[in-house]
């Protein structure tokens, strides 16, 4: 019994850790905002999401068409999907609230059967209900994912099956008695307890004729002997310990996929969650064509940025890009020209596509990247300016240890804290040598000697975006393509800020 | 060829006595640091006399050098440390049969313990049979095992640990439990329950899950039940039970005494071994010194602080080396310049080196010649008596009196700025005095200290400085040199440092 509505042949590795420059990433992405809005609050989903959408930075185009088509049937069938989680969502909360999630390494044998076999009777009533839940809806889905998952339950679930696992709940009860087989081990103490299944009664009639009488041997504890019922306990465990691991480990295996099927439909959940907030604020949410991994593609139009249009709650500035077959994006421009909300644009983008969500764009096409790295300026750290540069140089190696050669970067004023010719050289020499390497490039930059010595060298695999300004100063916030130009406009920040104490 | 140690040539070194207390130089060079943390983990062994005892001729640490080196033997090793390990457990259990009452139980780990010895006595003698050994500890160690082997007394204790075994492997019985009442008889055939429930929830495997097996232990004390139902099953199998009461009589202490030893002694060697080789992937290098007990020309490349190493590479940093050499007349390392960690590192490297080496161990380097000195002194600052600086400074010198008294031409001194508490003219006056008398002894020193006037005074001094690099002064320990090193211009080499210039980069992606 699988899941599989992540990939189509295996399941999705919950334990996998998250990627190291996860907490960059989180921070200069404003990815919580994103997390939020697809968690509500609930702490689970929130997980649930965060673990998919930093895997998808490893996935390749098939499992994101695989989830397109299975999230498209989600926003077909919000309710029944929603319905459907709640079914896996009460079966890990009631194994909760019954405390079965928390068996010790050395718990008691005894314990840990009777906490089994009651977590597998409750399994039974949520398997139950998955069952009708397929049988009512199934014809309504029609990715494949869906598809197959409604064909399992129905296969694997039926009414002889749930006899089955009912007659062996019963005899795990004990009521006569328990009998163990048992070989000598090491210093002759007894090893290899097994649980036996007691001979039919027939048959022990009939073995009871045909065979020689083995001699029997017995004895009794006295009631009041504590130390000798306290052994016999002892024993009976060793006894039901082989039994209790089928039992428990068939209840964990269970649970794993109750477990499995809450985890993965509850990435859909907060999609739908998302979906439903944006439609509110009516942003246009678009399923991205992603392209192999090895080309170099980036072309979309209305592409906005997501966690400021949430945070603000109402449509934001969007841009048109198309940067097909180019290694490197140098933005340029005005202070507070919605530079890095465009970056930031990119990043969140491309991360939705990769994990198969819908991208916050009218229209987006990406090729798929390894490696998803962002390189932020850090105002905060080190006060000595040596002692900044070399933090963000540390930063960058870190960077270039985990660079595979279909990687994207992200650059956000860069190896600025030093004057601009030795700040621009070492951007040079960086930027040149990841992109000669083939791997995606966006650097957003005030450095004018590295931008347009860049510029000058006429690369076709290079673009450069401005971002406006009008001519009375005030920002579009729009970027366009242009050559790099010698001011940031930072004059006109100063003009506001200062402006009391000009004349 | 006779065997007796592992560790002592005995027919050069003559009965040798190993010291329980550690030197007194133990402290200062954190040699106790180094020491604790290779013989942490073998207590049982107790190691540290040996490590406390220093070898006194260059055919003792020869001998220990070949073992050493012949253990370099993957093959060997291995086989050694399977042979200590099931040691361990044949005295565990050994102790565990001395200790139980019932006598079936007493009886079966008494068993245990002898089928285990056969196993690791006969396996150790067939591995190592099949070596090309070369040392002289090992190969009469090897014939020593041979002969043992073919002694009556240990094949009549196999033969016989072999029979019972395979007797005891039919014992098959059933327990059926029942409130409080048990029965026992044996094994009728029935059919294992788990794997019936196993199969039927198969389906919904989803990779691993908790083993409740191995989780469940097992509790390891006998009882007053387990021993009763026993005595059942013995009685359901009585000729069997009956061979083992003979066993139990007829080899008693099947233990031989001189392979004990060498149980003992061999861990001296895998100890230090096994404690220098997580150096290696760090790229510190270990070498086997010449020794030498009349040359004073030493030398070392690339040694280093073998405490400090442990604690540094124990959090993940690197660890600066350093080389020194001495030729001709040179016999005294003055050390001086800035005041950053790397000038006692430097002291305690060489006090370290040679007194490792005086255990017949491999020193840190990567190529060494050391001197066997008689006795090693050290004089290190210490912190108390900040107020009574007369005090301090009469202590100081008449320790190295004290030193100086005891000091041979073939003695090694080890001095870290000392004679602080005075003026600077003071000083350099008594510094120079001190010096005189060390020059005339012609032994090897160290000095540590900030009166670099003493460098320059003799053919004798060798000027040591320590360097502090202004590109990375996060690094706090410092390369101690016979030459200053030189600045470098800024930015780019800051890029240079992280390997980020776009050449390095070129190398770093892996196309």
């Amino acid at each position: 019994m699988k899941v599989f509505l992540m990939y189509k042949d295996h399941d999705f590795d919950v334990q996998q850790e998250l990627p190291w420059n996860e907490p960059e990433l989180t921070q200069d992405l404003e990815l919580d905002t994103l997390f939020n809005a697809m968690a509500l609050g609930d702490y689970y989903l929130q997980d649930a999401v965060k673990k998919v959408i930093f895997a998808g930075l490893k996935d390749g185009q098939d499992s994101i068409l695989y989830r397109q088509s299975i999230l498209k049937d989600c926003l077909k069938n919000p309710v029944i999907v929603r319905n459907l989680y709640k079914i896996a969502e009460d079966a890990m909360e009631t194994k909760q609230k019954n405390h079965w999630g928390w068996l010790l390494e050395n718990s008691n044998p005894a314990y840990v059967m009777s906490v089994s076999v009651g977590a597998l009777q409750m399994f039974v009533g949520s398997m139950k209900q998955l069952r009708a839940l397929a049988d009512e809806h199934a014809d309504k889905f029609e990715s494949d994912g869906f598809k197959t998952l409604f064909a399992m339950i129905k296969k694997e679930l039926d009414a002889p099956y749930f006899t089955l696992i009912q007659n062996h709940l019963r005899r795990l009860e004990f009521h006569h008695g328990i009998l163990i087989g048992a070989e000598l081990g090491r210093g002759n103490e007894g090893t290899n307890y097994i649980l036996r299944k007691p001979l039919d009664k027939k048959l022990n009639l009939m073995q009871r004729l045909f065979t020689k009488k083995s001699p029997v041997y017995s004895f009794r504890i006295e009631t009041r002997d504590e130390g000798g019922s306290k052994a016999l306990e002892e024993l009976r465990n060793k006894g039901i310990k082989s039994a209790v691991n089928a039992v428990a480990q068939s209840a964990d295996h269970i649970d794993s996929f109750f477990s499995m099927l809450r985890f993965e439909l509850g990435f859909y959940v907060g999609c739908l969650n998302l979906h439903e907030q944006l439609m509110k604020i009516s942003e246009p949410a678009s399923f991205p064509e992603p392209a192999a991994v090895n080309e170099r593609q980036h072309a979309f139009s209305g592409l906005y940025d997501i966690c400021l249009a949430l945070t603000v709650k109402r449509k934001v500035v969007s841009n048109d890009v198309n940067a097909d077959k180019k290694d490197l994006v140098i933005i340029t421009g005005a202070n507070q020209g919605g530079k890095s909300t465009f970056l930031r644009s990119i990043g969140l983008s491309q991360m939705m596509m990769q994990c198969g969500m819908f991208t916050p764009a009218e229209t987006f096409t990406a090729n798929v990247c390894d490696g998803l790295f962002t390189h932020f300026k850090r105002e905060e750290d080190i006060t000595m300016e040596s002692g900044k540069l070399d933090e963000e140089l540390k930063r960058t190696s870190r960077i270039v240890d985990r660079l595979t050669l279909n990687s994207m970067v992200l650059f956000n004023e860069s190896f600025a804290a030093t004057n601009e010719r030795e700040g621009s050289e070492i951007a040079r020499q960086i930027t040149m040598g990841l992109v000669e390497k083939g791997i995606k490039v966006f650097f957003v930059t005030h450095q004018y000697e590295f931008a347009h010595g860049l510029y000058d060298r006429k690369m076709v695999n290079a673009i450069f975006l401005r971002a406006d300004r009008e001519a009375d100063g005030t920002r579009t916030y729009k970027l366009s393509t242009g050559e790099p130009l010698q001011t940031s406009y930072g004059e006109d920040l100063y003009k506001r800020i200062f402006v009391s104490e000009k004349t | 060829m006779t065997f007796e140690s592992i560790l002592f040539n005995k027919t050069v070194e003559g009965a040798n006595e190993v010291s329980s207390e550690a030197p007194a130089f133990f402290v200062d060079l954190n040699l106790n640091q180094i020491i604790d943390a290779i013989t942490a983990d073998r207590d049982i062994y107790n190691l540290q006399p040996f490590f406390y005892t220093p070898l006194h001729s260059e055919d003792a640490i020869q001998y220990r050098h070949e073992n050493m080196q012949e253990l370099k033997n993957e093959n060997l090793m291995a086989a050694i440390k399977s042979f200590a390990e099931n040691m361990v457990v044949i005295r565990r259990y050994l102790a565990l049969s001395e200790k139980l009452i019932y006598k079936n139980f007493k009886e079966g780990w008494f068993l245990e313990a002898a089928k285990l010895y056969c196993e690791t006595i006969s396996s150790l003698v067939h591995d190592l049979s099949l070596m090309d050994l070369n040392s002289r500890g090992f190969l009469a160690f090897r014939d020593y095992l041979t002969k043992y082997t073919g002694t009556d007394s240990f094949t009549g204790l196999v033969t016989d640990t072999k029979k019972l075994s395979a007797d005891f492997s039919v014992v098959k019985y059933s327990l059926h439990i029942n409130g409080l009442t048990v029965r026992v008889r044996k094994y009728e055939g029935e059919t294992d329950f788990s794997v019936e429930v196993e199969q039927s929830f198969e389906k919904f495997k989803q990779g691993t899950v908790k083993d409740y097996r191995t989780k469940l232990r097992e509790l390891s004390d006998v009882n007053d039940v387990e021993a009763r139902i026993l005595d059942f099953v013995a009685k359901l199998y009585p000729e069997i039970f009956a061979g083992l009461d003979s066993f139990y009589e007829q080899h008693n202490h099947f233990v031989n005494e001189t392979i004990s030893v060498f149980d003992r002694e061999v861990q001296f060697y895998v100890a230090y071994l096994e404690f220098i080789s997580k150096f290696k992937p760090a790229g510190l290098n270990f070498c086997y010194p010449q020794i030498s007990s009349v040359s004073k020309e030493v030398n070392d490349s690339e040694g280093f602080d073998l405490a400090l190493a442990n604690k540094l590479i124990s959090e993940g940093s690197s660890v600066v080396y350093n080389d020194f050499y001495l030729k001709d007349k040179e016999r005294i390392f003055v050390v001086s310049g800035p005041n950053q960690g790397g000038k006692t590192t430097f002291a305690r490297m060489f006090g370290q080196l040679h007194y490792l080496a005086s255990l017949g161990c491999p020193v840190p380097g990567k190529e060494a010649r050391l001197f066997l000195s008689d006795n090693l002194f050290t004089h290190f600052e210490k912190m108390e008596d900040i107020k009574d600086l007369r005090g301090k400074l009469q202590d100081d010198l008449v320790r190295m009196h004290e030193i100086l008294g005891q000091a041979t031409p073939n003695s090694i001194i080890i001095i870290n700025e000392i004679l602080t508490s005075t003026t600077l003219q003071d000083a350099i006056f008594l510094s120079k005095k001190v010096i005189e008398k060390i020059i005339g002894l012609d032994l090897l020193c160290v000095w540590v200290t900030f009166v670099e006037e003493l460098s320059t005074c003799n053919e004798k001094t060798v000027s040591m400085v320590s360097t502090v690099n202004p590109e990375n002064p996060a690094v706090s320990i410092f390369k101690v040199i016979r030459k200053p090193a030189d600045g470098l211009s800024y930015a780019i080499a800051i890029a240079e440092k992280h390997h980020l210039t776009y050449k390095s980069l070129q190398e770093r992606i892996k196309s």
